[in-house]
């Protein structure tokens, strides 16, 4: 072994544990101070706006921001999903200034709200329409609402049964997790549970995935993601009663209530909005902010 | 006491202390995770987790029933086992025993390196690649079934199996192979007949630390399996796994709900079933090491 | 020598292994093959859009920091560790304790440490979903492969060389860190190696400790959550209904994930044959 070589590991060896230090000491002070200069930049009154919530709307509010600090480079947003229930609780500890939120708040949520003495204010910015879709060689065209409750339910096993070949119903439906799961669960399933056999996906890319793959699978969408699949999907009609007419899902039939299944998205605030985030709620409904709405896939709100 | 001495016995102390944050984060581990669960004995009670119905989301009261979920992993588990087993003593028979010295060299880090893949990675492929080819070559209504999921999970259990294998098989004393030949076996005979029964608590060893390994995955499964908690033993339905059920609605579950703390439970199964597989193994692999 | 049943079972094992390493060419293949022509500079270096389209500059930048501080914590800690366990331990209930704790360790699974980290570092100490709460979380769960690697790399030098030092009155401490470690620092490095390997191609447990499902912008400190490259992943595989045209950007991030855990896997193989070679006793 020669003596030199040791020397030499050794050396390294020093060198590394220097660097580890200082590295410590970098990341473990320089931090800290970013950080409490963070907490106060998140306020409403500062440059930042942070914005919390539904995954479904993710992509939309995104947008907006990217839009909208193109416009005011004074302001920086920031965009995180996690869920309209995680953004409401955000909301509610402080630690967001906006929440993004697919289903209208719940009533303990606006108590523990007023509780802590917030003004939670709601805005509607776009509305999310769901198309019940099926593979496009389903001879089926329409469904009755309760029809669908009972496929979901598992009540209905086979397309026979409404109308269409003998094949059994592959049912697929968003995790759980999921607003739109909890919104098709209360709207259209009547508050009934899914039936067990229902694939839960983990996004509507999955539904869409499965549905074009598999001639007997019937699954839900946003309306934008039907144009976005183009031939691969059927939308399927949906009739209120037996004898009522069947309404496709589109943007009119959406603003003028006839399409029944659909949901607002909202923006929601903890105490009367000013500044920066008044600016950029009003973007969000003002006509450039709409069209942002419709390039996303929802339906807009005028 | 001099200087050195103080030092000396300081830096002993030091690591000894560095030593034992293994025993501290394991305790952490039990510790948070009933600190979590507890809360859910007193409502709604740890009887709300026998059943088999998983549905925490519902306004028919929320339904916390373990069992579909068991079942999910277990069929994917057993699957993946009875998979990767041919694959894995094959590989590693023939690794040890039939390859040449050059392409050992390059067969046993190319498979080792396999465990290296991310299971994201596996599952990406799983839904994109895999899933249609099970789904048209069984004639079936959806790709997202168990055997799926069981299909990635196999190749992550492969490269543990090998490897294990492998060194128990090498392992086999020179002279039981020697003497087999001598008697007027071939080698296809002493394969089978000697070097394998040899080293076989080795080879259920590394099978068992695979199934461990498997039992933990989330990623592979969560994206390929179709997640319908519902409890069933075909291989070409879609189940739902404990891992894929917590890695799919703790995003989104209110801190503190009776939800979010049976996800917790799950966990606690979890590493309940992992530790005492992966105990078993290594009492068998300590066991045969011993003889 | 070599009858025609023996042929063919050897010819069985050899097809039976080489369909195996074939599918995981395949595997391997595709990813290489549909992924390289989707990475180009501003591919790695760029912003990714609302769409799902784009660059995934955050998220290597977030998996580098993961990285970072998962090292930060478990090198040290590990490499104390395995000195411990090798140098000083002796047979006792506080060794035989640890021992347990490491294969504990190695086998929980990794959406646990997720829960674990969750309650603990997220909720408990209140670090949020953050780069620092993800860091400390991996580094629990890649300590057992640097402890035992590390430990490895010590018992491979030879007991001669520890024997002559304290002849020469060095002090233990001395010995061990003039001549057991420099010997012993390129075998840990590569259970280092390995460790940062699997630490950055994990995804569950920072689904639960760190990772923002979309965030176009670094984080600007260890409190801030961050994208990693196997979060982003499974998102763009799963949340994106636009499938074809973000088909692109999954298989360049499966490539670049990929090239990234293998090549630290074969560098980690690289540096330990090159330093076997030279540390030859």
């Amino acid at each position: 072994m020669k003596k030199a070589e040791t020397e030499m590991y050794s050396h390294n060896l020093r060198t590394t544990v220097f660097c580890v230090l200082v590295s410590i000491a970098v990341l473990g002070c320089g931090p800290k101070q970013t950080s409490t200069g963070d907490t106060q930049g998140a306020s409403a009154t500062g440059g930042e706006i942070s914005i919390k919530g539904s995954d479904t709307m993710v992509h939309v509010v995104t947008a907006w921001a990217d839009a909208f600090m193109k416009k005011r480079s004074d302001i920086k947003i920031s965009v995180t999903g996690g869920g309209s229930g995680t953004g409401v609780a955000a909301l509610l500890n402080g630690t967001t200034d906006v929440c993004a939120s697919s289903r209208d708040l719940s009533e303990e949520e606006k108590k523990a709200g007023e509780s802590q003495g917030l003004k939670l204010s709601v805005t509607i910015v776009a509305r999310d329409a769901l198309s019940i879709v099926v593979h496009p060689s389903n001879p089926v065209n329409e469904l009755t609402l309760e029809q669908i409750e009972r496929i979901y339910t598992g009540a209905i096993t086979n397309w026979s049964e409404v109308g269409g070949a003998n094949e059994s119903i592959v049912v697929t439906s968003r995790e759980s997790s999921s607003g739109t799961y909890m919104f098709f669960l209360e709207h259209v399933l009547r508050k009934k549970d899914y039936t067990q056999n229902a694939l839960l996906l983990p996004a509507t890319s999955a539904i869409v995935q499965s549905v074009s793959d598999s001639s007997s699978a019937i699954g839900y969408v946003g309306l934008g993601y039907v144009h976005e699949a183009g031939a691969k999907l059927k939308s399927v009609g949906v009739k209120a009663t037996p004898d009522a007419p069947a309404v496709m899902p589109t943007t009119e039939t959406v603003l003028s209530g006839a399409y029944s299944i659909s949901r607002p998205l909202l923006l929601v605030v903890a105490k009367e909005a000013t500044g920066p985030v008044k600016d950029f709620l009003d973007f969000c409904v003002s006509d450039e902010g709409q069209a942002i709405v419709e390039e996303s896939g929802y339906v807009k709100v005028q | 006491m001099s200087f050195r001495q103080i030092q000396e016995r300081s830096v002993k102390y030091v690591l000894a202390g560095a030593a034992s944050t293994s025993i501290v984060i394991v305790a952490l581990i039990f510790l948070f995770l009933f600190r979590e669960a507890l809360p859910f004995a007193k409502d709604p009670g740890l009887g709300a987790l026998v059943g088999s119905r998983w549905m925490p989301k519902s306004f028919q009261g929320a339904g916390y029933g373990l069992l579909p979920l068991i079942t999910g992993s277990a069929l994917v588990t057993v699957l993946a086992t009875l998979i990767a087993i041919p694959f894995g003593v094959c590989g590693a028979v023939y690794i040890a025993e039939v390859a040449g010295p050059r392409e050992r060299e390059i067969l046993k880090p190319f498979i080792e390196l396999v465990a290296a893949i991310p299971s994201v990675v596996l599952g990406f492929f799983g839904l994109i690649v895999l899933a249609p080819i099970i789904k048209s070559a069984f004639g079936l209504m959806s790709g997202m079934t168990a055997l799926t999921g069981a299909v990635l999970l196999a190749l992550m259990a492969v490269p543990t199996i090998i490897s294990i294998s492998e060194d128990a098989i090498r392992s086999v004393p020179r002279a039981y192979k020697e003497a087999s030949l001598a008697l007027g076996a071939n080698r296809i005979q002493t394969i089978f007949k000697v070097v394998v029964p040899a080293a076989m608590s080795g080879i259920i060893a590394s099978i068992m630390l695979g199934m461990g390994r498997v039992v933990g995955e989330t990623m592979a499964v969560i994206m390929v399996t179709g997640n319908a908690a519902k409890v069933t033993l075909s291989p070409f339905e879609p189940v739902r796994t404990m891992t894929a059920t917590i890695a799919a609605e703790m995003g989104e579950v209110p801190f503190g709900t009776a939800h979010y703390r049976a996800l917790f439970w799950i966990g606690i199964a979890l590493l309940i079933a992992t530790f005492f597989i992966n105990l078993v193994a290594l009492r068998v692999l300590k066991s045969y090491r011993r003889a | 020598m070599g009858t025609l049943k023996e042929r063919a079972a050897f010819i069985g094992l050899r097809i039976i292994t080489y369909v195996l390493v074939s599918i995981v060419g395949y595997i391997i293949l595709d990813i290489v093959v549909r992924g390289a022509g989707v990475i180009s500079w501003s591919f790695l270096t760029t912003y990714p859009n609302p769409d799902g389209t784009g660059g995934i500059f955050p998220a290597i930048v977030g998996t580098f920091y993961l990285v970072m501080g998962t090292i930060l914590v478990a090198l040290p800690l590990g490499m104390a560790s395995a000195v411990y366990l090798t140098e000083y331990a002796k047979q006792g209930l506080l060794t035989n304790q640890i021992r347990l704790a490491i294969v504990t360790l190695a086998g929980v699974p990794s959406i646990v440490f997720g829960l674990f980290g969750l309650g603990l570092f997220v909720l408990f100490l209140d670090f949020g979903t953050s780069v620092l709460a993800g860091s400390l979380t991996l580094a629990c769960m890649i300590l057992p492969t640097i402890i035992v690697s590390s430990e490895e790399a010590l018992r491979a030098v030879p007991q001669s060389l520890r024997e002559a030092s304290l002849a020469l009155g060095a002090t233990k401490w001395e010995t061990i860190r003039k001549s057991v470690l420099p010997y012993a620092i390129p075998g840990m490095m590569t259970g280092s190696i390995l460790g940062v390997g699997r630490a950055a191609g994990e995804t569950a447990p920072i689904l639960l400790t760190v990772a923002a499902f979309f965030l176009p912008q670094l984080p600007r400190s260890i409190f801030d959550q961050a994208m990693a490259l196997p979060y982003h992943l499974y998102v763009l595989a799963t949340q994106f209904p636009n499938a074809e045209a973000v088909r692109p950007t999954q298989y360049g991030t499966a490539l670049v994930l990929l090239l990234l855990v293998l090549g630290l896997n074969i560098g980690a193989i690289m540096v330990r044959m090159h330093f076997r070679k030279r540390n030859r006793w």
